[in-house]
């Protein structure tokens, strides 16, 4: 969710005017870097004692024994497929039936804009632990024997986010000249999705996929209450063995995902940078 | 269309459908209110009453310290600074569950970190009471997402806040203390309570990162129905989970009307 927030609150926080000739109150920088320095400490220490504790043996020495024993931990690998299965699979998913969904609503029919965002916020508002308990009760049997009980789950779950930077990226397209265009031009209904729609969504696409792929590989909730050790899940019961491994995989992991979202966003600023001046030029 | 209202009526309708039908069956599949009875009483009651009183404390402290930072942040004049916090703050209000509460554990433990650098100054947290696995421990840990997302939800607010009117008042005289009364409370009060209704909303619901951190021993209602899940019931009240689960459904339900409702009169100024 958040990582669509930033870029509004970017340009909302970025945006604030500058009040001209505004007496600069000492006062104010002394109250503001005590906040700051208070606020950045309890953040970010945290993350420091997680580190140096992925970087410590028992007998609290430097060691990176922590990070090198993690892939043959038992268990270990199985966690991590189960959760790379269930993260591949639930993006399959979700982009098969929100894209079209979105595309389709926003041509046809507009009017349930509405009742679309009001659907997709509901998996916001109601806890996945509840979530869950109505879904182990209804699937049945063979679906609940299945891991990929809990893909179709996290459809659900990613639905507030991914919708709404489909609709964010379909609102800032002419769909319908675009659509009109590629229709008139011979095309079919795959065919404009495929090469006129998704090429253009680009950029929603991508946040899209990143931010189901954090969901997915963070889930804890759903994933132990339905009896299945990913990678979260395992990191949790790991830990009775060793604490050092368990932190390890946990700050691994996390270091991780920042990276991939951050060379996703960064990938996707450089091309539609690029994409700008081009049509400038032309 | 079609594919998306199955979909969703599967997945989302369903299970909630079967969470309020089961919260009034009995095991031998009658109509009752026995489960509804039971939840209102003794244990359970004590988890919604835990629960609400961790939200509200969740929401209230991390609402405050939320708007100060967000407030610091809005009136410096450092873009790179306005940058870093927007996304700062995007990636920790998603944090949660098992990566926090390693970090917390290897920070507040009783062998983390902060924990050994205050005890060498003599102020060792853990003899003067403090527990992290305890109630006020989830509490403190829960500040680490819930303060995060009020500094995202409130920033647009705060840029609503116009110097002009600041300028305005100070024109007729308002000191400090006056823009701040008549202006600058009144028009950020829809925001800040609508902010800290969300957070009611997300410590309320949250429960993995308090099952990790305490290994399920506080007393809240997610805890109970994970608990439940797992088997922990006690023959003839198998159903009792389905009507905790209906009990939070209303508590949610309660929040996001009140949260819709001061969202309308929020709107007003943010335009």
């Amino acid at each position: 969710m958040a990582s669509l927030i930033p870029d509004i609150v970017e340009d909302a926080l970025v945006a604030v005017p500058e009040a001209p000739g505004r007496r600069r109150r000492p006062r104010l920088r002394v109250w503001r870097a005590v906040v700051l320095f208070i606020a950045g400490a309890y953040f970010l220490i945290p993350i420091y004692a997680g580190l140096r504790f992925s970087f410590e043996n028992d007998a609290g020495h430097l060691s990176l024994y922590a990070v090198k024993a993690i892939p043959s931990e038992p268990g270990f690998s199985a966690a991590f497929w189960l959760s790379m299965r269930l993260a591949v699979v639930t993006l399959a998913l979700t982009l098969v039936l929100m894209v079209p969904t979105s595309v389709y609503v926003h041509l046809k029919l507009p009017r349930l804009r509405r009742l679309l965002d009001f659907v997709t916020i509901l998996p916001i508002v109601i806890p996945p632990i509840v979530l869950i308990l109505g879904v182990l009760r209804a699937a049945p049997l063979w679906l609940r024997a299945s891991p990929y009980l809990l893909s179709l789950v996290y459809v659900i779950l990613s639905m507030p986010f991914v919708y709404r930077s489909l609709d964010a990226g379909l609102s800032a397209i002419d769909l319908k000249t675009l659509v009109e265009a590629s229709r008139s031009l011979g095309g079919n209904w795959l065919n404009t999705l495929w090469r006129v729609v998704v090429p253009n969504l680009r950029s929603a696409l991508l946040s899209a996929t990143v931010l189901t792929l954090a969901l997915v590989l963070g889930e804890f909730t759903m994933a132990s209450l339905d009896l299945w050790t990913t990678l979260p899940v395992w990191i949790y019961q790991f830990q009775q063995v060793d604490a050092h491994v368990s932190t390890a995989v946990s700050m691994v992991s996390l270091i991780g995902t920042w990276l991939l979202i951050t060379l996703i966003v960064s990938l996707d600023r450089s091309q539609s940078r690029r994409t700008r001046r081009r049509t400038n030029n032309s | 269309m079609a594919p998306f209202s199955i979909y969703s009526f599967l997945g989302l309708g369903v299970p909630i459908i079967a969470v309020i039908y089961y919260a009034f069956q009995s095991e031998q599949g009658k109509p009752t209110l026995s489960n509804i009875a039971l939840v209102t009483h003794g244990s359970y009651l004590l988890g919604f009453e835990n629960s609400i009183v961790l939200a509200l404390i969740t929401s209230i402290v991390p609402g405050i310290i939320g708007l100060i930072l967000a407030y610091a942040i809005a009136t410096s004049r450092s873009a790179t600074l306005k940058r870093l916090v927007a996304t700062a703050s995007g990636v920790l209000a998603n944090f949660g569950g098992i990566n926090l509460t390693f970090m917390f554990i290897a920070t507040l433990g009783s062998t983390g970190i902060l924990t050994a650098w205050l005890s060498a100054i003599h102020l060792n947290p853990w003899n003067f009471g403090f527990n992290l696995y305890s109630f006020y421990g989830v509490a403190l840990v829960y500040l680490y997402f819930q303060v995060p997302l009020m500094v995202l939800v409130i920033t647009p607010a705060l840029g609503g806040l116009r110097p002009s009117w600041r300028e305005a008042a100070e024109n007729m005289g308002a000191s400090s203390w006056g823009y701040w009364r008549y202006v600058g409370v009144p028009v950020l009060m829809p925001s800040v309570l609508g902010g800290m209704l969300l957070l009611f909303g997300s410590g309320f619901a949250a429960y993995a990162t308090a099952e990790t951190l305490t290994a399920g021993t506080v007393t809240l209602a997610p805890i109970q129905i994970g608990s439940l899940l797992a088997g922990n019931q006690l023959a003839g009240q198998e159903n009792v989970g389905y009507a905790v689960g209906l009990g939070m459904f209303v508590v949610l339900a309660v929040t996001m009307i009140l949260y819709g409702l001061v969202r309308r009169r929020a709107s007003k100024w943010l335009r």
